[in-house]
């Protein structure tokens, strides 16, 4: 969780969230809503909608701390779930034989290699959960958390 | 200034034997100079962890009551090979499970295969061995079902025609779309190349001309004890070679055997390749004797001066053609980015070098503490570039 400070007079948040939308909200301009009402830019990094129309939505959002409370405070009275991203795909480090082909995936970077050791590193802080690796790691060692 | 491994042995069952890993005797030949290392230093270690797919396990399952002659044999619904005597099978890495969907969902998982089953035996999970046979008058049987672990099996023993390969392509993908092989996921227009060799800590860069591996050869196989029993399959050594002796195309190969008892799935496990199949990731350390500054000269290479050929496998390769599109070298390799016709290209490894680099360091400790014996080779492997091959080759 990355919080900057602009000259201490405000204090901004970017924070990488899972939402879960139950189906009768997903056709809803609910996130909209956070940009105009709220004053929160956002960057959709996934969205998909299940067989059962249930949504999900993992969102970066970057505003003011406390348009951000308020504006999570608005999703949760929708009825949305709401999850920070960092849980999602974890790393199974019995598994993990640190080879390295992983990192031939990974859009951001969130996989890399420690020149020093060769192993290979996951900083989650990075990882916007597009699950690539997921399938592409030969002992499977990374896994999804929903 | 010779030595001979018989007194190498005494040495290492006194624990007076000096042993350094390939990456630790760089920095000594430098710091020493080769003729002070050669003296010196008794034994060098080895290491690689990778997928080898020519591998595999013979299996005796013990017998059945009453007797049965096993004509098809299924291991977590892995099919085993059973065209040998009545309860021997040989299940093989790269078996795919029986209704596995294959690729017929493009790319395939291949979750579970052969490899899978023999990582399982060798952590000692159960295993479901299910057995179908026509019957006979000696072996009346014709079906059996039950689990097994690794230790109610009567023997098992890896047994793996092509391991441990003496460099190795560097693959990449000129097409427009992403291509799924056995050297990883490559994107389209050349944007990654995956490489798989532990470069110079790997047990055949380190002895390119065979001058100690041989068949006989005692090593580190899976976490246990191992031998190699042959050249491998593919075993060619009429390739280009830097000065040192290196070859600069895929080339030497070993066929190994070991005991599964005693092996860690650390060591030995299951690989998924997407869109590929299932394999084995096996992990092998060589010692090598240091019998002479040659040897030395050859164990002392460094990745800047080992060079693997890159290779198209949207293209040349499924078609054999041959064609390679430029050579790197494996400390660029390890970089994380080479270049190719003055494009930058992202690199990821296959090989595990921090496995390969504790397998080198397990095998030390083992010879250190005078646990692990090196053997004479009772036949050096063949290799037209080694001095007085045709000679009787006792190295």
């Amino acid at each position: 969780m990355r919080i900057e400070r602009e000259k201490g007079v405000k204090a901004m948040v970017r924070r990488k969230i899972v939402l879960h939308f139950p189906h009768e909200q997903v056709d809803k301009p609910v996130v909209s809503k956070l940009v105009r009402d709220y004053n929160i830019d956002f960057n959709i990094l996934k969205a998909s909608i299940t067989p059962r129309e249930e949504g999900l939505l993992v969102l970066e959002l970057t505003g003011e701390e406390a348009d951000y409370k308020r504006g999570l405070e608005y999703l949760s009275s929708c009825g949305i779930s709401i999850q920070p991203l960092s849980q999602d795909i974890r790393r199974n480090e019995e598994r993990c034989t640190h080879c390295g082909i992983c990192t031939a995936v990974c859009p951001t970077l969130a996989l890399y290699i420690d020149p020093e050791s060769m192993e290979v590193r996951f900083d989650q802080e990075e990882c916007v959960a597009c699950e690539l690796c997921i399938k592409v790691c030969p002992p499977r060692a990374m896994e999804i958390q929903y | 200034m010779a030595k001979t491994i018989a007194e190498i042995n005494e040495k290492i069952k006194k624990g007076e034997a000096v042993v350094v890993t390939a990456e630790e005797i760089i920095d000594l030949v430098e710091e020493k100079g080769a003729e002070e290392a050669a003296r010196s230093v008794d034994v060098i270690t080895t290491g690689t962890f990778g997928p080898m797919c020519s591998s595999g396990a013979f299996l005796n399952l013990g017998h059945a009551k009453p007797r049965m002659k096993i004509q098809r044999a299924w291991l977590n619904d892995v099919p085993a090979y059973s065209g040998i005597a009545a309860v021997d099978v040989y299940i093989g890495a790269a078996e795919t499970a029986e209704n596995d969907p294959l690729n017929e969902v493009f790319p395939g998982e291949f979750l579970y295969g052969g490899g899978h089953v023999i990582e399982d035996l060798v952590a000692g999970r159960k295993v479901r061995l299910r057995a179908e046979a026509y019957g006979t008058d000696c072996y009346p049987n014709r079906s059996w079902e039950k689990e097994v672990t690794l230790d109610d099996l009567a023997e098992a023993w890896l047994y793996n025609p092509r391991n441990a390969y003496q460099n190795y392509n560097v693959a990449v993908n000129l097409s427009d779309r992403v291509i799924y092989t056995y050297m990883g996921v490559l994107r389209p227009d050349l944007v990654n190349a995956n490489y798989c060799s532990a470069g110079q800590l790997s047990p055949l860069f380190n002895d390119p001309l065979f001058r100690t591996i041989g068949i006989g050869t005692r090593i580190f196989l899976g976490g246990g004890v191992g031998y190699v029993v042959g050249h491998g399959t593919q075993h060619h050594t009429d390739v280009p070679r830097s000065s040192s002796g290196a070859p600069s195309r895929p080339a030497g190969t070993l066929a190994v055997s070991g005991e599964l008892r005693g092996m860690d799935p650390r060591y030995i496990t299951g690989y998924s390749m997407l869109g590929y199949g299932s394999t084995l990731a096996v992990g092998l350390g060589i010692p090598i004797p240091v019998l002479d500054i040659e040897v030395l000269k050859a164990a002392a290479v460094r990745d800047e001066d080992l060079v693997a050929p890159v290779v198209d496998y949207s293209s040349d390769y499924p078609q054999g053609t041959g064609k390679i599109l430029g050579e790197v070298n494996y400390s660029q390799l390890k970089s994380g980015s080479i270049e190719i016709d003055g494009k930058e290209v992202d690199t990821s490894s296959l090989s595990s070098y921090p496995r390969a680099r504790e397998i080198a360091e397990i095998l030390k400790d083992w010879i250190s503490q005078g646990r692990f014996l090196l053997s004479q080779a009772v036949e050096l492997l063949p290799c037209e570039d080694r001095e007085g091959e045709g000679g009787e080759g006792d190295g």
